[in-house]
């Protein structure tokens, strides 16, 4: 079961959307990739990076970052542990935590009001990965 | 977390005259030329000039505004210096009011920057006033503005939660003289935004007995708001009724006939109470498959008969098919005036733009690509939903 965050967890996170037909219908016109980035990490001092490649219903690559200068997303989307948590235990939906800034997004904003059903079959397929989160 | 939000509500007869007392001094109002005509505005002008203001008019909204009207009306807004914005209409004169009071604050915005996600931070210099001319729309009391991008025939829903009104004057007076067949589009649209808000994921205690009070005010009192549109009685129920879906809109989301209504809106342009009021039992079809419960809650708050949540779901269905007749309301897409040919060819972007709207996400069951096809293919042809 991966961590969250980690790179096996990013790896998990790839195939669970390369494999939803449902995330590929949905952002079959999506170009722009994402930073997550995972603040407020037990016994951690730093955040946690972790990059997106999502093209056209497909997420063509995801790795932890050590560098933020490494890319320069289109998006950014950052929130604290235990609200990633209950974003992918389906516990928050996505929407209502971005109007209540418990996930804090950056980048065009037209472009995400426009792919409402994108973003949300994208953490539709999240919930999918059996995830173990730091105590 | 989440949040409960709602203007001032002022209601009842005379509350039009709860303008006389506003504090300001120049005062925009934003409304169609068609209420200019009837004298509508000259209501409005009339206590506010007594209150002092100056008052400048904007009445060039059209139904299903566009960006460039937004853009226009702000445009006029800022160079009057309003302190006050004052929204007289219907939802779209209301949506647009919406904008350019934003517009009016934060000049250094434009419409298409204006989103729910980022905070707008208001001096609060420019305060908004709704004043609703139908009963239906529940504009008055909701953050979204529904606006036409015409480069891309599509609906946006742009505003943010903080582009409420401070103030909304909820006067029965104001839409007594609606013909019946307004009556019916307004009337049919704060239902189905009251039966999506109950049903969808957002709902929450605070909106759920404010809904369902507005599904039992609607089914008892529009058909009498139809027939005689001079009771009052009925004009007072349905008046507040659609605040009270309004109230709903803005601490929920309404669902998946709104996406399809929206979506075939921007090709096609029904009125748009018309439009949710057709696809609504073509989605409640479609849920009530997987997701009854909270439709049979519904059922039993209007006394309906069933014995299981199906049951129950489906003579809800029945019920509002029935309103739908009493009002003489369209059942199916052809109903809307929409020719087949033109429909058939639009289809892939009507579909497309569908999926794409805020309130698809908002649903006990959310359609794939094809579902939706499939649902515009039955609302068009009238077929009941059997999948």
């Amino acid at each position: 079961m991966p961590r969250f965050p980690s790179q096996e967890w990013a790896v998990a996170f790839k195939d669970a959307l390369n494999t939803s037909k449902n995330y590929a219908e949905a952002a079959r016109n999506w170009e722009g990739d994402f930073y997550f980035v995972v603040t407020d990490i037990p016994g951690q001092g730093d955040p946690v990076t972790m990059y997106a490649d999502l093209w056209h219903g497909q997420c063509r690559d995801a790795y932890i970052v050590d560098e933020l200068d490494a890319h320069r997303p289109a998006f950014t989307m950052t929130a604290k542990l235990p609200t990633w948590r209950k974003v992918i235990e389906k516990k928050l939906d996505p929407i209502q935590g971005l109007l209540t800034r418990q996930l804090k997004l950056e980048g065009s904003m037209t472009t995400i009001m426009k792919n409402v059903k994108a973003a949300t079959e994208l953490v539709n397929s999240l919930s999918t990965i059996d995830t173990q989160f730091p105590a | 977390m989440w949040f409960f939000r709602a203007p001032h509500i002022v209601y009842g007869e005379d509350a039009l005259s709860y303008l006389a007392s506003i504090q300001g001094e120049r005062a925009f109002i934003v409304t169609d030329a068609n209420l200019v005509k009837l004298g509508v505005v000259d209501r409005v002008t009339e206590p506010l000039t007594e209150a002092g203001l100056a008052v400048d008019v904007f009445s060039e909204v059209e139904p299903d505004p566009s960006i460039e009207t937004v853009t226009r009306a702000s445009a006029q807004a800022r160079a009057f210096h309003a302190d006050w914005v004052i929204g007289l209409g219907g939802g779209s004169a209301m949506d647009t009011a919406k904008m350019v009071r934003v517009l009016a604050d934060r000049t250094d915005l434009q419409a298409i920057d204006v989103n729910p996600i980022e905070p707008i931070n208001l001096s609060g210099r420019v305060k908004l006033c709704t004043i609703p001319t139908t009963s239906g729309t529940g504009a008055e009391a909701s953050w979204p503005s529904i606006v036409t991008d015409h480069s891309e025939n599509r609906k946006l829903i742009l505003g943010h939660t903080d582009s409420l009104a401070d103030v909304a004057i909820v006067d029965p007076s104001i839409p007594a003289g609606m013909p019946a067949w307004l009556t019916a589009d307004t009337g049919m649209d704060a239902l189905v935004h009251a039966i999506e808000i109950y049903a969808g994921p957002w709902h929450n205690d605070f909106v759920d007995g404010m809904v369902l009070q507005a599904i039992k005010l609607i089914f008892e009192y529009l058909p009498r708001a139809y027939r005689d549109g001079s009771d009052m009685e009925a004009r007072e129920k349905m008046h507040i009724a659609a605040t009270m879906a309004g109230v709903g809109i803005n601490n929920s989301n309404v669902g998946l006939a709104h996406a399809l209504a929206h979506s075939l809106g921007g090709v096609f342009h029904p009125p748009h109470g018309r439009a949710t009021s057709t696809f609504l039992p073509y989605t409640l079809q479609f849920i009530t498959r997987e997701a009854p419960e909270r439709y049979a809650d519904i059922a039993r708050w209007l006394d309906l008969p069933g014995d299981t949540p199906a049951e129950r779901a489906t003579a809800l269905i029945a019920a509002y098919k029935q309103l739908q007749r009493q009002v003489n309301h369209p059942v199916d897409v052809r109903g809307l005036k929409v020719p087949e040919d033109k429909f058939y060819v639009n289809l892939d972007h009507i579909v497309e733009a569908a999926e794409a709207d805020g309130t698809m996400f908002n649903n006990p069951r959310i359609p794939d690509t094809q579902e939706v096809r499939r649902l515009f293919e039955y609302a068009y042809a009238g077929h009941d939903v059997d999948f």
